[in-house]
């Protein structure tokens, strides 16, 4: 399988080593700024490496992810904009150092460390590269000497992905075209601090259910191999000896009748969690979740309160299969009396899995398979995101683009691109799948008039498509260009990497549309 | 945490037309006693509590009906008279005949234009809601399918509440938005009221869980509540049901499910449905007693519940009792009911509960007639009442529309200009949209 692996990550790699990028070495900030203003960024500083293979491909990214919600606790210890950029968290999905001077075989052997689940965070002082899937040269900024934690971006498929820096406004004028501008002077400091821990996604997930089954006895997680087995994604690793089998209750296959039961319970006093093992186990329980979960509430004239949380993981892996690489979310959003939303960073996962259990209303969250391994540093306070609000995670002037879940991550990485280009993307993670948040979704589209939608749904009916219907309905005055969506082909996940791949958005199709929409 | 199997037999099989006298007879399992290993069980008794003991008069499946009735007459130190007392009978009579009379006043009102949609009536199948609710605390929770008014009444939702309902009055017990088939009450722990046929018992046993999660993980040592899930031989079929029996008896919950057996699903027959039509079976195939019972005497029917009831309230784990019962009318108010045998409905007309339960008050001297006369009197000027009030209720405004959608209303989310939705005044008016 490590093969299997390893050679699918090499024609990739290989891909896109054919765009010529080139290795970047950024020393301090006076480079970076020169770097930077140049839009489109012609005169890249060039670094010799001392990698053997030309083509090698570095990923190198700081990801930071500027929660500007409202929502966002804002417990912070500092005033300065550093500790509240560490503390929202920025996402760096770390497994390992790369230097410039590794070449494919270190970057291998770091694959291998990632299949085995080590992440290391090592500091990388010294150079940081990033590259754009299109061969354009982005300066990155990632790398400050005093930047403790290295800058790799690494999913949990182990593709190296850049992440983005944004959130010009916490940087001075300097940065502002740069899609990959760190918070260079913010970021600095912050790590120096250290506030905060960091942790992966899944275990951001079982850190906010555990603090809520702490707080809260009435919460109890049912699903099958919740207990003993720790969840087949361990989000719920530890929990069944410390609560007990009856808290984290392991079921028989019986999705339905489980479902089913946790409503009973639901209704009857407690606040259950359901995991669906994979989503799309959750067609099974579809009769449940639609006319029980959704309806009761209704039918019962108000009486019966579902306070459920059903929750798991979605979304195209690698190569799982057509079944297993389902995204429900199209099925789910018409049920009345649900509320649906979806984590793409251990910050935001435990935010959202905290308000979900806390909220009256039945909530289902869907996470992403690929995404339970992205690493990032999340404050120690406690805190609680809203079910219904959307994340800012780049501000920009020239376009909109909403996405959610994993697909973030490829914007991101469009992005990057797209400001070599010259572009300003303003990118919102809209989370809160039903309902849009259209306060957060309105005011950015008043402000570039362009709409770009990038999702890994489905395009028949899915959420892009409910999406595109609530902005023309609700902005249509406000558009300069029509709403383009992005989505998946309308297909069965196939097995096969490359049709697979091909079957999502993949990061150059999306600059490819925002050029499109910018004309 | 095996549950205990009981030894559970049927003397007759099912649904013969027999003279009323002969009917099956109720099996009365004693958990002390009737521990032998059933015929077809295949289980070991895994339980210390109840010692594989004596099984002498339990070796054979088929017991004659003599027999039984001799044994009982024997352990119980008077006659048959006891079974019960003249409270209980004049409870159980004044329940029957509400249930009874509410039924054929929906009828009325149904053909008059009062109220609409699918309308599932219970006539003939009172004692079994009679028979298992009366005996309940009103903590215990009932849940049930769209056959559900009389499981509503039983439990003391007020007829005035579950008129209204029917006529779509915001004064219903569920503000009109539930209908004939989604009856619920939070008052009297009633879960519903299921459009869709197995799709309440999992709710079933999830309250059971939540009952036994409140015993073991919350501490309340007092609860004891138990569940009650009705539900029909066409469900019988149904996956659900066979999770939720696993479910049930591997966690041990509270829980009894009670099946309805009128034999008929819609127009399909259970014999041409089911590849062994006696369900009790297949309570022990999961490891829970499964007994048969003749859903047509509400004594017989509270016998074999207390002993259900009782198991559950002790921690023993499910039951799965199977009545045997019959509905005079078709399957709803739509139903022109012209598939059944004409015959068949005269046999079980014969087997009226409420005139069995009236004959055996009158042949035991325990109420005067006249006294009976009085409760159908009474209850006649209850149903005039609740129809009187439904009638008179207002029908759900406008401003009903959007609301309890969502038990926190922030779920419908925020609007363009910033707001939440449901902070928009129209929203209250139910112009807003959504």
């Amino acid at each position: 399988m490590l093969d299997v692996y390893f050679r699918n990550k090499l024609t990739e790699l290989q891909d896109l080593s054919k765009l010529k990028v080139r290795k970047l070495k950024i020393t301090n900030c006076e480079n970076l700024d020169t770097v930077n203003e140049v839009p489109g960024c012609n005169s890249i500083v060039e670094e010799e490496t001392n990698s053997t293979d030309s083509d090698e491909e570095i990923y190198s990214t700081d990801d930071d992810d500027d929660d500007d919600d409202d929502d966002d606790d804002d417990d912070d210890e500092g005033e300065e904009e550093e500790e509240e950029s560490a503390k929202e968290g920025k996402t760096r999905a770390l497994f390992g150092a790369i230097h410039p001077r590794n070449s494919v075989r270190c970057i291998r052997s770091k694959m291998a460390a990632i299949m085995q689940g080590i992440g290391a965070a090592t500091a990388l002082s010294s150079s940081s590269s990033s590259f754009d899937s299109k061969g354009f040269q982005l300066p990155s900024v990632k790398y400050f000497p005093e930047r403790k934690a290295t800058s790799l971006v690494v999913r949990s498929d182990g593709r190296l992905i850049p992440g983005s820096n944004l959130n010009a406004r916490n940087v001075s004028g300097r940065l502002v075209t740069n899609a990959v501008a760190a918070k260079a002077d913010t970021s600095a400091t912050s790590t120096a601090s250290k506030t905060g821990h960091e942790l992966l996604l899944f275990e951001a997930l079982r850190e906010g259910l555990e603090e809520e089954m702490d707080r809260d006895p009435h919460v109890c997680v049912v699903g099958e191999d919740v207990g003993h087995y720790g969840g087949s994604y361990k989000v719920t690793k530890d929990l069944a000896p410390k609560y007990g089998d009856l808290r984290v209750l392991d079921t028989p296959i019986a999705e339905n009748a489980f479902t089913g039961m946790a409503i009973g319970a639901a209704m009857t006093g407690l606040r259950p969690i359901v995991e669906g093992m994979n989503m799309g186990f959750l067609l099974l329980a579809y009769n449940q979740i639609s006319n029980n979960c959704g309806m009761l509430h209704y039918t019962s004239g108000g009486q019966f309160t579902i306070p459920v949380v059903i929750r798991g993981p979605g979304g195209v892996g690698r190569q799982l299969g057509a079944e297993h690489s389902q995204r429900l979310e199209s099925y789910f959003q018409s049920i009345p009396g649900i509320q649906m939303v979806a984590c793409s960073t251990p910050y935001n996962a435990k935010g959202l899995m905290k308000a979900a259990i806390r909220s009256e209303n039945p909530v289902i969250l869907f996470e992403h398979v690929l995404l339970y391994n992205l690493k990032e540093r999340i404050p120690d306070e406690e805190y609680v995101l809203s079910l219904e609000e959307a994340e800012m995670v780049r501000p920009g002037e020239h376009i909109t683009i909403l996405t959610y879940s994993r697909m973030r991550y490829h914007v991101m990485q469009a992005a990057k691109t797209l400001v070599n280009k010259g572009y300003d993307p303003e990118v919102i993670d809209i989370r809160s799948l039903k309902p849009f948040d259209l306060y957060t979704i309105g005011n950015s589209i008043k402000k570039t008039h362009r709409v770009l939608i990038v999702e890994e749904c489905m395009r028949t009916g899915g959420i892009g498509a409910s999406l595109t219907a609530a902005i023309n309905e609700n902005f249509n005055d406000y558009l300069d260009a029509p709403v383009m969506c992005l989505s998946s082909q309308d297909v069965p996940t196939p097995y096969a990497g490359t049709l697979e791949e091909w079957t999502v958005v993949q990061p150059a199709q999306i600059v490819t549309a925002v050029e499109q929409l910018c004309q | 945490m095996a549950s205990a199997i009981s030894a559970m037999k049927i003397l007759q099989p099912p649904p013969l037309p027999t003279t009323a006298t002969s009917s099956p007879e109720n099996l009365l399992f004693d958990p002390v006693k009737c521990n032998s290993s059933f015929f077809g069980s295949t289980h070991k008794l895994r339980f210390s509590s109840l010692k594989p003991s004596s099984s002498s008069h339990r070796r054979s499946t088929v017991v004659a009906v003599a027999d039984v009735i001799k044994e009982r007459k024997l352990n119980s130190s008077s006659s048959m008279v006891n079974l019960i007392t003249k409270e209980e009978c004049l409870e159980l009579y004044e329940d029957m005949v509400l249930g009874r009379a509410f039924e054929d006043m929906c009828a009325q009102m149904y053909y008059r234009g009062k109220m609409f949609g699918f309308v599932h009536l219970y006539n003939g199948q009172e004692a079994v809601s009679t028979g298992f609710i009366n005996l309940l605390k009103k903590e215990d929770y009932v849940c049930s399918t769209y056959r559900d008014h009389v499981h509503a009444l039983s439990k003391g939702v007020p007829a005035r509440a579950v008129m209204s309902e029917l006529f779509g009055k915001t004064t219903g017990c569920c503000r009109g938005q539930g209908g004939s088939m989604h009856m619920f009450s939070k008052e009297h722990n009633l879960l519903g009221g299921f459009a869709f046929i197995g799709e309440g018992i999992p709710v079933a046993t999830g309250a059971a869980f939540a009952s036994k999660y409140r015993r073991e993980v919350l501490k309340e040592a007092d609860c004891d509540h138990v569940t009650v899930a009705f539900f029909g031989d066409g469900t019988c079929n149904n996956g659900q049901f066979f999770e939720c029996l696993n479910m049930a008896a591997l966690w041990k919950l509270p829980i009894i499910f009670v099946v309805e057996n009128n034999l008929w699903a819609i127009g399909m027959s259970h014999l041409r449905a089911t590849s062994d039509p006696e369900i009790w079976k297949k309570g022990p195939a999961f490891g829970m007693p499964g007994v048969h019972v003749d859903g047509m005497d509400v004594l017989k029917v509270r016998e074999v519940a207390k002993e259900a009831i009782g198991r559950a309230r002790r921690g023993e784990g499910p039951t799965l009792v199977e009545c045997e019962t019959y509905r005079f009318r078709g399957h709803s108010l739509a139903d022109p009911d012209e598939l059944r045998d004409p015959a068949e409905k005269a046999h079980y007309a014969t087997r009226d509960p409420i005139m069995a339960l009236k004959k055996y008050i009158i042949e035991n001297n325990l109420v005067s007639e006249a006294e009976l006369k009085a409760i159908e009197k009474e209850i006649d000027e209850v149903i005039e009442d609740a129809v009187e009030f439904a009638d008179a209720s207002p029908v759900p405004p406008r401003s009903q529309l959007l609301q309890n959608v969502f038990a926190d209303p922030k779920g419908f989310g925020i609007g363009p200009d910033g707001k939440y939705r449901c902070e928009d005044p129209k929203f209250t008016e139910g112009t807003a949209r959504v």
